[in-house]
């Protein structure tokens, strides 16, 4: 692109105006030429970005965008702050050191979270989330969502028996908004919108019908901020009216939590203002609600420390989690350490796949070159000939091709009855050459060969035959002109070919789930399991996003060995 | 994702009135499911007489239901979710549910009633799993042995536990590839009672005890993770016992003729069914739920049974299993579900392996590799 600019520019000082040290070189309209220099060349930097720009938005937008994003969910741990934020952050104190479960408050931020979770029909996804670093979790979120409305049974049934208001949703709607022309807050209510759109990942804009009241937000913030969450939920989600609709028990909770501990109620006299004074009377005289009994109570997992270790843990908006876990590694209880024994996988994984892909590039390059040789050698008719032989399988389907090996390796296959018939081995001592990694090696090897075969082709058939000619009138021997004439210009060939090759084969994972058994599978394979049947996209993203750091890390060192210069793909 | 709760709500009771006119409903539907013959089965039993009723509607197919779940939460992600109803099995089903990706429904609003009156959950009764899922068939993971071996001295295995007998039953066996299945078998076979397997599977030391039992077979077992590999083994010859999709053994035994019978000892159930994806239009959603109605009444169930060895998830379908359709054979009795077949059947606990699935995986694929 700079090539082509730079032989078009405008150049040529003004003929005979010899330039003077201190004064700028002017141009033909008087601007300084250095500027002027800069302007025609930015124009054309930018008709060329202009004509590369679809393309460049193209590959932007469909590859490197999308990967992007699939890489970017390796750290990526929205779920867990956006579900339980008021958990979390009541948690933060906490220590699992303290040998108990975390207090009081922690519980009723969980429950007030989990209540509008379970609503919104989210907590199920936190379990999913959770499950993935404590198992378990799953059914302890799903059950929890299940039951929490029950939490406070007693005291809600208490309220409800003291005045039938508090069963009447025309009256909750008056009690919160402050009645008819009360002064509005709607503070509460954008942090209601705030809340829920961080929680469904959907747009809450638009009328709720419903301002909270400003003397009673102030009063009974925490209440307040229950029935905005709940009016917000129910008039845009749902779809009701929300004077029509009875509140959630979970504001029935907050408000009897406020006014036990003692909300200033003295000098309210809004709607409801005698049956708050009542309701704070007869509160009074009610036992506590026990969240951590109550939660104890619907599943036992919430009084284990090792729940709280996982929700404290995992609780940023960011974990490394994914990638700990992608090096056999978690976060135990003193910090970063290794896994047991009996779950580590993947640097095991990681290390076959490079190893396996070493192996089929070599053998590759030891089967591909004579053929390569031949091709590019032989006269015309026989070459086009074995081009065809060569190119045939690589027409075919990479499920029949692999099938067909199948056919071929197996203990009752192709190879083992010919040699049970020849009686180089006995029928009870037939090999096993499928389902372990020989079979990956063979299979795969066939299957990538012509990917080795053409770059080398490629190049062999630019190199002039007159050179090994020449050095063997000079006097090499057949072996000396191969090897130090002919050879170093086919390097280039190989180099495409092995980089085409082991880039295929590290990511290869059909072939060796159909063939690999169990020592033959590639870490591919546990990629795919992680998308397509666990969904743990953020551990399918750490692995292929180490993947892929080890592939760079590979062309680097190939290209500071080899010079990647010296790669030619034709 | 929103009014769906309402909508969900109106069509159904507008739908029960026999009143959602079939202008207000989609002209055409993707069903998605497994492709071969069981999507074939699904064609004959419930698209084409649905066809011949609603002679306007297309019905397009998708045979994606091996990756459903992350293709519908991909779909779900871009906003654009183009499926109207997925085959998947119970498994799959709970965690599309948990996702939220999943439709939940009221069997008793959507499904029909028996033609007894029986109400649908009453009908479905214990296979209603998860809210979300709309249960199609049962079948099961089952072995089949080929009835040619020399080596066993004419005798043939009874037990699921011989799988393990070596001595009796040499040669090769072929399993499924994952921790599913074979931690029942292999705690059931090491004497852990049917009711506590899943209790002891719950702890560090049942697991290794389970692997352990496996360690037994390790290297005798080729591992499947593709339901048509056992039946192609065991045609082959290449292992003389193995574990597969009762259907699969069908063809193989009763279509295929091949040495091959079925050990139904031990046999684990487990279930498949649609569901709606969370997020349908209105006409969509009402199209899928007027065809799911009538795909999943007693008389469509108990068709479906005509072309594939599964058994009907419907008691009221039971009594109307017939004949195979080509075969002309009675198909009751290679139902999974039929009295003679159930002497020993375990029933799989799909909550438990909805939380312990990713990390007994973790587990079991260590214990292959190394």
């Amino acid at each position: 692109m700079s090539d082509m600019t730079t032989t078009s520019q405008p150049v040529a000082p003004k003929p005979g105006a010899a330039p003077q040290v201190a004064d700028p070189m002017l141009a033909a309209d008087g601007t300084p030429l250095k500027r002027s220099l800069a302007r025609a060349l930015r124009a054309q930097k930018l008709r060329a970005l202009m004509l590369i720009a679809p393309l460049l938005i193209f590959v932007l937008v469909t590859f490197i965008a999308p990967i992007l994003d699939m890489l970017f969910r390796s750290v990526e741990n929205q779920v867990v702050p956006n579900t339980l934020p008021q958990t979390v952050v009541a948690v933060e104190g906490w220590s699992p050191d303290a040998g108990e479960t975390p207090g009081e408050p922690v519980f009723e931020a969980l429950y007030h979270d989990l209540f509008l979770a379970a609503e919104a029909k989210r907590h199920t996804r936190l379990g999913s989330r959770l499950n993935y670093e404590h198992a378990g979790l799953s059914s302890v979120f799903r059950s929890s969502g299940r039951k929490v409305d029950d939490v406070g049974e007693v005291q809600l049934d208490a309220l409800d028996a003291l005045d039938k208001s508090w069963k009447d949703s025309g009256f909750w709607y008056a009690l919160m908004s402050g009645g008819e022309g009360a002064a509005g807050d709607t503070a509460p209510l954008k942090a209601a919108r705030g809340r829920l759109e961080r929680l469904t990942g959907e747009n809450f804009g638009g009328d709720a019908g419903f301002v909270p009241g400003q003397e009673i937000a102030r009063i009974l913030p925490r209440t307040v901020a229950e029935y905005s969450t709940f009016a917000l939920f129910t008039a845009i989600d749902d779809g009701k009216e929300v004077a029509r609709t009875k509140p959630w028990e979970a504001v029935k909770v907050a408000l009897i939590q406020e006014i036990k501990r003692g909300a200033d109620l003295a000098g309210y006299d809004g709607p409801g203002a005698a049956e708050l004074r009542a309701a704070r009377d007869m509160a009074a005289g009610q036992p506590d609600i026990d969240f951590k009994a109550a939660f104890a109570d619907i599943d036992e997992a919430w009084d284990e420390i090792a729940t709280w270790r996982t929700i404290s843990a995992y609780g940023g908006h960011f974990t490394s989690g994914y990638f700990l876990n992608a090096a056999d590694m978690q976060n135990g209880v003193d910090g970063i350490e290794a896994r047991p024994e009996n779950q580590r996988i993947y640097v095991m994984l990681f290390q076959r796949t490079l190893f396996m892909s070493l192996v089929i590039c070599g053998a590759c390059i030891l089967l591909g070159y004579p053929v390569a040789f031949l091709l590019a050698n032989l006269p015309m008719r026989t070459a086009n000939l074995l081009m065809i032989l060569v190119l045939l399988p690589f027409w075919t389907s990479l499920l029949v091709r692999t099938s067909a090996w199948k056919v071929m390796l197996q203990q009752q296959g192709v190879i083992n009855d010919v040699l049970v018939w020849l009686g180089l081995v006995g029928d009870t001592g037939r090999l096993v050459m499928i389902n372990n990694q020989f079979g990956t090696i063979v299979a795969m090897t066939h299957i990538l060969l012509p990917f080795m075969i053409l770059p080398m082709y490629s190049v062999m058939s630019t190199i002039p035959q007159t050179y090994v000619r020449a050095a063997r009138s000079l006097g090499a021997t057949n072996w000396t002109a191969f090897w130090r004439v002919y050879f170093p210009q086919s390097v280039p060939g190989i180099g495409a070919g092995s980089i085409l090759v082991f880039i295929l084969a590290i990511g290869y994972y059909i072939t060796p789930e159909l063939v690999g058994g169990t020592t033959g599978t590639f870490i591919s394979n546990r990629i795919a399991y992680h998308i397509s049947s666990s969904l743990n996209w953020g551990l399918a993203a750490a692995l292929g996003s180490i993947l892929l750091t080890a592939v760079l890390i590979l062309y680097w060192a190939y290209d500071r060995i080899v010079g990647i210069d010296n790669v030619k793909l034709g | 994702m929103r009014f769906s709760k309402t909508l969900l709500a109106s069509t159904a009771l507008a739908m029960s009135a026999g009143a959602v006119a079939a202008e207000d409903m989609a002209d055409s539907m993707t069903l998605v499911s497994w492709g071969g013959a069981y999507q074939k089965s699904q064609v004959k039993a419930y698209t084409e007489p649905y066809k011949e009723m609603n002679p306007n509607v297309e019905v397009v197919w998708d045979e994606s239901s091996a990756e459903a779940v992350a293709k519908l939460r991909a779909m779900e992600e871009a906003g654009n979710v183009t499926w109207d109803l997925v085959d998947v099995v119970i498994a799959d089903a709970m965690r599309l549910c948990d996702e939220g990706l999943a439709m939940e429904i009221d069997a008793d609003e959507v499904l029909a009633p028996a033609p007894d009156g029986t109400p649908a959950s009453e009908d479905f009764g214990d296979l209603l799993m998860s809210d979300c899922f709309i249960p199609q068939i049962v079948y099961s993971i089952v072995h089949g042995y080929r009835t040619d071996v020399e080596a066993w001295n004419g005798k043939t295995p009874t037990s699921v536990c011989d799988v393990f007998d070596l001595e009796t039953f040499p040669g090769k066996r072929s399993m499924y590839k994952a921790p599913l299945y074979n931690m029942e078998w292999s705690l059931l076979c090491d004497g852990v009672a049917k009711e506590d397997i899943y209790d002891v599977l719950s702890t560090d030391e049942g697991v290794s005890r389970a692997l352990a039992k496996l360690d037994t077979i390790k290297d005798q077992t080729v591992w499947w993770s593709a339901g048509a590999e056992t039946p192609q083994l065991l045609a082959d010859g290449e292992v003389v016992i193995g574990s597969t999709y009762n259907g699969r053994l069908f063809s193989v035994i009763a279509e295929q003729n091949q040495p091959v019978a079925m050990l139904w000892d031990g046999q684990i159930f487990d279930l498949d069914g649609w569901i709606i994806p969370e997020g349908l239009p209105e006409d969509r959603l009402a199209r899928v739920l007027d065809f799911v109605r009538f795909a999943t009444d007693t008389q469509r169930l108990a068709d479906q049974a005509k072309y594939i060895s599964y058994g009907p998830a419907r008691a009221s379908s039971a009594p109307l299993v017939g004949k195979h359709i080509e075969l002309g054979i009675e198909m009751a009795p290679h139902m999974p579900t039929d009295p003679a077949n159930t002497q020993n059947v375990i029933l799989m606990d799909f909550p438990w392996w909805a939380d312990h699935r990713d990390d007994l995986d973790a587990k079991f694929q260590s214990w292959l590799a190394n």
